[in-house]
């Protein structure tokens, strides 16, 4: 993540400066787009950088918990860096006016620990206009279909035709929310996208990431779309921005204030470190390298 | 719960069915046989199999019973013909029409497809097949399609197996490889997706499978496929590669990159693979990263240069069997998991190392 436009500067920048563009789309939207009720899930989860295989950092390998769990206490968490960009996202389609119909509102949603309002106040800081968070009990979480029938209930309840998720989280690595959710609704679906271009008629193209290269599909909204490393740069919250984040709305529910509760299908029997790697040493040469390779079969 | 004494009775029991002709005359013991049904789903493109996809097969064959691969597209008889002859599947379902096309894979074996109408396709032929087991490889196909199929069958799930323990018990990794998880499934059917390198390819000859239709619900995708832009390469595949030569920020330009990591690449008839600091800078390829966000190898050799090896790059390398590394930087946490390990400036070693393997 390297440095970006502050976000309130570009904000100010595009409303003061073209507010008739603004009454033109204003009109346009009147006729036959929809404007974008964007609804976006993120995920507090440990921070990538803290967390680490054991055989090269020993020392922190205290995170797997008598072969059951990860321990988490007291482990730096962020927001999920694929949600990172789901926000970041959704800012930019209504910074840049890039949807015709313009964007009604930027909903950042969590369910989890009470801690999961850190997560939501970024999201808020970086430019999601309010939240909701489901708060749940310690020990207890949503496993990915959970997480989509919970999701399924707010975009009845908020009205939204957009969903923007992370790709998957770093944590469980399962990579399945958005397909899903996508699923459960009967809506399009854009997974791994890199690019997001809005055309006339509430028509969405995607350019997705897939194995070998790009593939570009076309839908109407509502849809759901998931995010990939490539599809922007985040930015950091200005201090400003934080403290705007403050004043905004964020609503606290339950599970049961959805009518869903977190009951699971898949139960952990264990939790292991991966068998540790040992280096073999380094040779002092290439013609070294060579016979070392020879000699484990490699070559 | 079944105890695992319970396995093992049914496990007796089933291959005490298989053995014998004809219809079971013990009604329990059929019953109990139903319980295990696997589908294979599998990749095709313009009338071809996507061999990588023959790894969903071995996987049905570890649990136990019967195995059934599925297939769609156009002009689906080839390819079904082409699946029969696959070692360990029983019977192919196959079902042909042009609407679940955008199933591709390319030279570089990528897949995609249209999941808005493929999804209720696959669960239409499981409801009606009574499979207990559907699995895919954790490809872009894959993971496009599975979720939303698991949705739909209100299933849970599992992604990414690295091993089968049980009919309800598999292995994963979790946090970019940094644990592994072993997670017991209560749902019904189980859905998941497993990870090619650690599941060998079915043989493609050796099987004799019956061919039949599978219903078709021709579902109308609100997605429509515009483009594609793949990249082409006489390579071999990067996630299935034997040996993988891969570069990273320290080749410093993509010019240099091409002109130092290409030439070891063909040298070594290998893939190439880059981290993502080199993907982000534009030297390579996206379609290239190896790690946690892009691909997972586990090539026989993995040769790496100028890369550092950062925690999500070893998660999408350290399951290789030989790793060998060249970097300048004796410190470089790479070394702690490479076999071989050669400090060094890459531009001189790796050049030379190209000469010496040429002769």
């Amino acid at each position: 993540m390297g440095p970006s436009e502050t976000g309130t500067l570009h904000h100010q920048l595009l409303h003061y400066q073209i507010p008739h563009h603004i009454k033109q789309l204003t009109t346009k939207r009147a006729a036959n787009m929809s404007a974008l009720r964007i609804l976006v899930p993120v995920k507090r989860v440990i921070d990538y950088a803290v967390f680490a295989p054991h055989f090269l950092f020993p020392q922190i390998s205290y995170y797997i918990l008598d072969q059951t769990a990860i321990e988490t206490n007291g482990v730096k968490h962020s927001m999920n860096p694929f949600d990172e960009l789901s926000i970041e996202e959704s800012v930019r389609i209504r910074e840049k006016n890039s949807a015709p119909g313009g964007v009604e509102d930027i909903l950042a949603f969590s369910a989890g620990p009470t801690k999961s309002q850190d997560t939501l106040r970024t999201a808020m800081a970086m430019g999601a206009d309010r939240s909701i968070l489901v708060e749940m009990k310690d020990g207890e979480e949503l496993e990915p279909l959970g997480v989509a029938k919970l999701l399924k209930k707010v975009v009845e309840k908020e009205k939204s035709n957009l969903v923007i998720l992370g790709k998957q989280s770093i944590d469980d690595d399962a990579a399945q929310t958005g397909q899903m959710l996508a699923g459960l609704l009967g809506w399009s679906q854009a997974t791994q996208a890199s690019k997001v271009e809005f055309k006339e008629g509430d028509v969405v193209e995607v350019t997705k990431e897939v194995d070998g290269g790009t593939d570009v599909v076309r839908a109407k909204l509502p849809m759901v779309i998931t995010t990939d490393l490539r599809l922007n740069e985040p930015r950091y919250a200005s201090l400003q921005s934080i403290m705007k984040a403050k004043k905004k709305k964020l609503e606290k529910t339950s599970l049961s204030d959805w009518g869903l509760d977190a009951s699971k299908r898949l139960k952990t029997l264990k939790v292991i470190e991966p068998p540790p790697r040992q280096g073999g040493g380094k040779v002092e040469d290439v013609d070294s390298m060579i016979s070392k390779l020879k000699e484990l079969g490699a070559l | 719960m079944i105890s695992k004494a319970g396995y093992s009775v049914l496990r007796q029991a089933r291959s005490q069915l298989r053995s014998r002709v004809g219809p079971s005359p013990v009604a329990s013991l059929s019953a109990l046989a139903r319980l295990l049904s696997s589908l294979a789903v599998l990749e095709q493109k313009e009338g071809k199999l996507n061999p990588g996809s023959l790894a969903a097969v071995t996987a049905a064959q570890k649990l136990g019973g019967p195995v059934t691969a599925f297939i769609a597209g156009s002009n689906i008889k080839s390819v079904a013909e082409e699946a029969a002859k696959v070692a360990g599947i029983e019977k192919i379902i196959a079902v042909d029409n042009g609407a679940y096309d955008r199933l591709l894979f390319t030279n570089t074996s990528s897949t995609q497809g249209l999941p808005e109408n493929y999804a209720p396709l696959l669960v239409e032929n499981i409801k009606k097949g009574g499979f207990t087991h559907i699995i895919v490889g954790h490809t872009a196909f894959g993971k496009n399609l599975f979720p939303r199929v698991a949705a739909l069958l209100d299933v849970q799930q599992i992604s990414d197996i690295t091993s089968i323990e049980n009919e309800n018990t598999f292995v994963r990794p979790i946090y970019a490889g940094n644990a592994i998880a072993t997670v017991e499934s209560s749902d019904s059917i189980k859905v998941f997706t497993i990870r090619g390198t650690a599941f060998a390819a079915a043989a493609a000859e050796g099987g004799s499978a019956t061919i039949e239709d599978g219903v078709d619900p021709k579902v109308e995708s609100p997605t429509e496929w515009v483009s594609e832009d793949l990249a082409k390469s006489d390579r071999p595949d990067l996630a299935t590669a034997g040996r993988v030569v891969s570069g990273g920020r320290g080749l410093k330009s993509k010019e240099e990159f091409d002109k130092v990591m290409l030439p070891l690449a063909d040298a070594l008839g290998a893939a190439v693979g880059a981290s993502r600091a080199a993907v982000d800078s534009g030297y390579a390829d996206n379609s290239l990263q190896v790690g946690q966000t892009g691909k997972v190898v586990a090539p026989e050799l993995y040769l790496c240069a100028g890369i550092s090896g950062a925690i999500q790059h070893l998660a999408g390398m350290k399951d290789s069997k030989v790793i060998a590394a060249i970097n300048k930087d004796p410190d470089a946490p790479i070394f702690q998991v490479a076999d071989v390990g050669l400090v060094g400036d890459l531009f001189e070693k790796v050049p030379e190392l190209t000469e010496k393997l040429k002769k």
